[in-house]
């Protein structure tokens, strides 16, 4: 670090004091953030931590003196630069938004305006302020497009949102961000939508560019490995109250209280795998599959794989890298147009339509949004009973007895029985996905990045779940992830997809010790670590390739 | 149901209020009414007074009388087309979103080619092809107003259609039957509620658009939408009668939206 030489010396660029920030959740107003303190210094990155719901991007906004709709600043007071957010009108913080305080969205994708070039964006908010001439920001523009070390600085600007890739857009708006030369800039989850190789590109621009411009930050992010990176200093928080704070390395070193201990803990397991031999029933086979949406256009090409009895192949790669596609196949909802499935020792036919019920039975999928997995309107009996009655003919109080077991299987208290799904939390909504899942009995479940909207710790659960499932009941799962902790903790077979072909495929050990596969290696080595030097270490190793 | 009804806020009792009100005289107007529906019992457009208590209308009958008997024709005609035009579009709107491929092909045409012609000529030329009588009035309208609610209904289910919970059951092998009303339906209800309100009050006024041309309900029945436009010359003499049946419609079209109101406030609440 030490890009600023005398950090004390600034006085603090931002300060918030004992602010107390209100939720309208439909009925009355819940406290969100309690009597939260915040400071900044200029040149500063400040890291926000904690699970979702902890209030960290209400906070990071209520640093605009912005609350969203929905939200209300009860009390406290926001202190910029001497000035006091909260004592101005509407229009004076307005004017201060975008042109001193800027602010970088999770989604580029969804941030930008689909019908607008790049730079035309770009070029509003210097414009709108008065602060540029059109002609000076776009020079500005193609400045920043290069110190982000995007492609063809003077021409990508002429081009569409659509036009570039996820990352480039995540770039594109970091500059966005930086047009005006603000002092401070808060970037909420600015890499979490994006895969593990892209995100890479992403935190190297935005570290670069903080230190070459001395600005101050607020990274807000679940991900601690990834503000290790970043941050001077981070701020845990959890349930709108802060845990801990303090200097970024010393934390990493010696967390001081429980709860950032856990955070920092190495994605592990409770549950022990049954090491078996390898049980020489096969349950799924695919042999030489090609499959695409449109005739003659394979989006998949030559895809075989084998899944054994109690034993969990995870299918690993970038987004576009056809893993999805592969579960559709297996599930009959993209026939192939080549290649066979066996399932069972049975040939699979390759359309939904003209597979027995016997056969959906044993095959059944958990998704990535338990959100929208769940139908909104059916309390959990019918949810987790409708397979049991569907496929087993069960009625009354057998029924309502098996549901009961299922929850208790996937560890939720039986009153959950008459509740609605929006009544749970995400992890709960998960488990109910299991439970219905498990209510056919299934040799085989897919799961699709099941944990990867959810938070850390839930998601350890979810593991740990589907492992003591897996111990117990014998089930196999094909596991479709980019997350390679994940893979680590549950995998016993990997299978590495790239441009939707299988590029490498073994063992856990196998794939994971070296020597590996150009693109495995390009992958495994994007993971952050915990480590605050990790980044600088990898582009130097990188470099020097 | 009581509790439920007990916690409603205010503006929805008052909607209830005004359609238990409306349904209890579609109900009694025989008995509530002091004279009866046709009869000619004084003077044209006598004023407010004891025996008249809104007065008389353009061929001296009691206004009173003649819009208690206009809720009895009216809200029973209007009920009637909003039910079989929903029921009906729902269901196709549901199977074209659910089944898609041709099916979605087909009944899209031939709603586009419904939809093509203005709604007041074809019901025109329907109704005096097939003749004016109330069964074949209430079949037509609710046939023509079917076709917006298809295209409501549609548009609703297509984006309920792509959830994930809705693969689900399809993976299970559920049948057609169990995804349309039990997956589908009961998510696309509150958009659908509320196309039911204003539907409910525009064939108030396409009844009586036709009531107009002749071909709606033929006088001397009452009807709300037809005494409007009856007694609509009264304004200009500074006379209220043709205020009164149109109040009425102004009434029960805001009580049914308070209604509407709270019930899709109250089913959105559950989405997360």
């Amino acid at each position: 670090m030490g890009q600023v030489v005398d950090i004390q010396e600034h006085k603090h660029l931002l300060e918030i004091k004992q602010v107390n920030i209100e939720g309208y959740d439909g009925e009355r107003w819940k406290p969100i953030v309690h009597s939260m303190d915040l400071h900044l210094k200029r040149g500063e990155v400040l890291g926000l931590i904690g699970e979702s719901g902890a209030g960290k991007s209400t906070l990071g906004l209520a640093a605009m003196g912005y609350a969203q709709s929905g939200c209300r600043i009860v009390s406290g007071s926001i202190g910029f630069d001497g000035i006091d957010l909260m004592a101005l009108s509407e229009q004076a913080q307005i004017d201060l938004r975008g042109s001193r305080i800027a602010y970088v969205a999770q989604s580029a994708a969804a941030s930008f305006n689909p019908a607008h070039r790049l730079i035309d964006q770009f070029a509003e908010g210097p414009v709108q302020h008065g602060l540029m001439s059109y002609k000076d920001a776009v020079a500005k523009a193609i400045d920043l497009y290069r110190k982000l070390d995007l492609p063809h600085p003077e021409k990508i600007g002429y081009r569409y949102p659509h036009q570039v890739s996820g990352g480039q857009l995540q770039r594109a708006m970091v500059a966005m961000a930086m047009a005006t030369d603000p002092d401070i800039i808060i970037f909420d989850e600015p890499t979490t939508a994006l895969d593990v190789t892209t995100q890479i590109e992403v935190l190297v621009a935005i570290k670069d560019v903080i230190k070459e411009l001395n600005t101050g930050a607020i990274y807000i992010t679940h991900d601690l490995a990834v503000v290790a990176q970043l941050a001077d200093r981070i701020m845990v928080l959890r349930h709108g109250k802060l845990v801990e704070e303090g200097d970024a390395r010393r934390m990493l070193d010696n967390p001081r209280e429980d709860y950032t201990r856990r955070l920092l803990a190495v994605r592990s397991l409770g549950e022990k795998k049954l090491l078996l031999e390898r049980d020489p029933n096969v349950v799924l086979e695919i042999s030489g599959v090609s499959a695409g949406y449109q005739k003659d256009v394979n989006v998949v090409q030559d895809i075989n794989l084998k899944v054994r009895r109690r034993k969990t192949v995870a299918v690993v790669g970038e987004s576009g890298s056809g893993k999805t596609t592969v579960a559709r196949i297996v599930t009959g909802l993209l026939p192939a147009n080549r290649g066979q499935i066996t399932f069972n020792k049975k040939v699979l036919s390759p359309d939904l339509a003209s597979r027995d019920r016997e056969c959906l039975r044993r095959l059944q999928m958990i998704y990535q949004m338990p959100d929208v997995a769940l139908n909104p309107r059916q309390k959990i009996k019918t949810i987790i009973g409708r397979p049991l009655s569907f496929y087993f003919n069960m009625k009354g109080k057998e029924l309502t007895k098996r549901v009961e077991e299922l929850l208790k299987m996937v560890e939720l208290p039986l009153h959950y029985i008459n509740r609605f799904p929006a009544e749970l939390s995400g992890g709960e909504k998960q488990r109910i996905c299991i439970a219905r899942a498990l209510a056919a009995n299934p040799d085989l479940i897919i799961c699709d990045e099941v944990t990867s909207a959810l938070d850390q710790l839930v998601a350890e659960g979810i593991l740990n779940l589907l492992q003591r499932l897996q111990n117990e009941l014998g089930i196999s799962y094909l596991f479709i992830t980019h997350d390679l902790a994940t893979v680590k903790a549950i995998a016993d077979e990997i299978v590495v997809m790239y441009k939707g072909r299988i590029v490498e495929q073994g063992s856990k050990n196998e794939i994971l010790q070296p020597p590996h596969h150009d693109y495995t290696q390009l992958l495994l080595s994007s993971v952050p670590e915990m480590d605050p030097d990790w980044l600088d270490n990898l582009l130097e190793e990188r470099e020097a390739v | 149901m009581l509790t439920l009804i007990k916690q409603s806020p205010l503006s929805a009792k008052i909607g209830m209020l005004i359609i238990l009100i409306n349904l209890g005289t579609v109900l009694l107007a025989p008995q509530i009414a002091p004279y009866g529906e046709t009869e000619l019992i004084g003077d044209v457009w006598a004023p407010m007074s004891a025996e008249h208590l809104l007065g008389t209308d353009q061929l001296g009958r009691d206004m009173f009388t003649r819009v208690l008997y206009g809720a009895r024709n009216t809200i029973s005609i209007a009920l009637a087309i909003v039910f079989l035009s929903f029921g009906f579009g729902c269901s196709c709107g549901l199977l074209a979103a659910t089944l898609g491929g041709w099916v979605d092909q087909l009944l899209g045409r031939v709603v586009d080619v419904v939809m093509a012609f203005p709604t007041l000529i074809f019901a025109l030329m329907v109704l005096s092809v097939l003749g004016t009588s109330i069964p074949t009035l209430i079949f037509v309208i609710a046939i023509l107003d079917s076709t917006r609610v298809f295209r409501v209904s549609r548009a609703v289910a297509m984006d309920i259609e792509v959830m994930d919970f809705v693969e689900v059951a399809r993976l299970r092998g559920e049948g057609l039957w169990w995804i349309m009303c039990n997956e589908i339906l009961p998510n696309a209800l509150p958009p659908l509620i509320a196309e039911f309100g204003l539907r409910f009050c525009f064939v108030f006024l396409f009844i009586s658009s036709l009531s107009f041309l002749g071909l709606g309900i033929q006088p001397p029945t009452a009807d709300w939408g037809s005494m409007v436009r009856e007694n609509a010359g009264a304004i200009s003499f500074g006379i209220f009668s043709p205020m009164f049946p149109a109040l009425a419609i102004a009434v029960l079209t805001i009580g049914v939206n308070l209604v509407v109101d709270w019930m899709l406030k109250r089913s959105s609440m559950l989405r997360a």
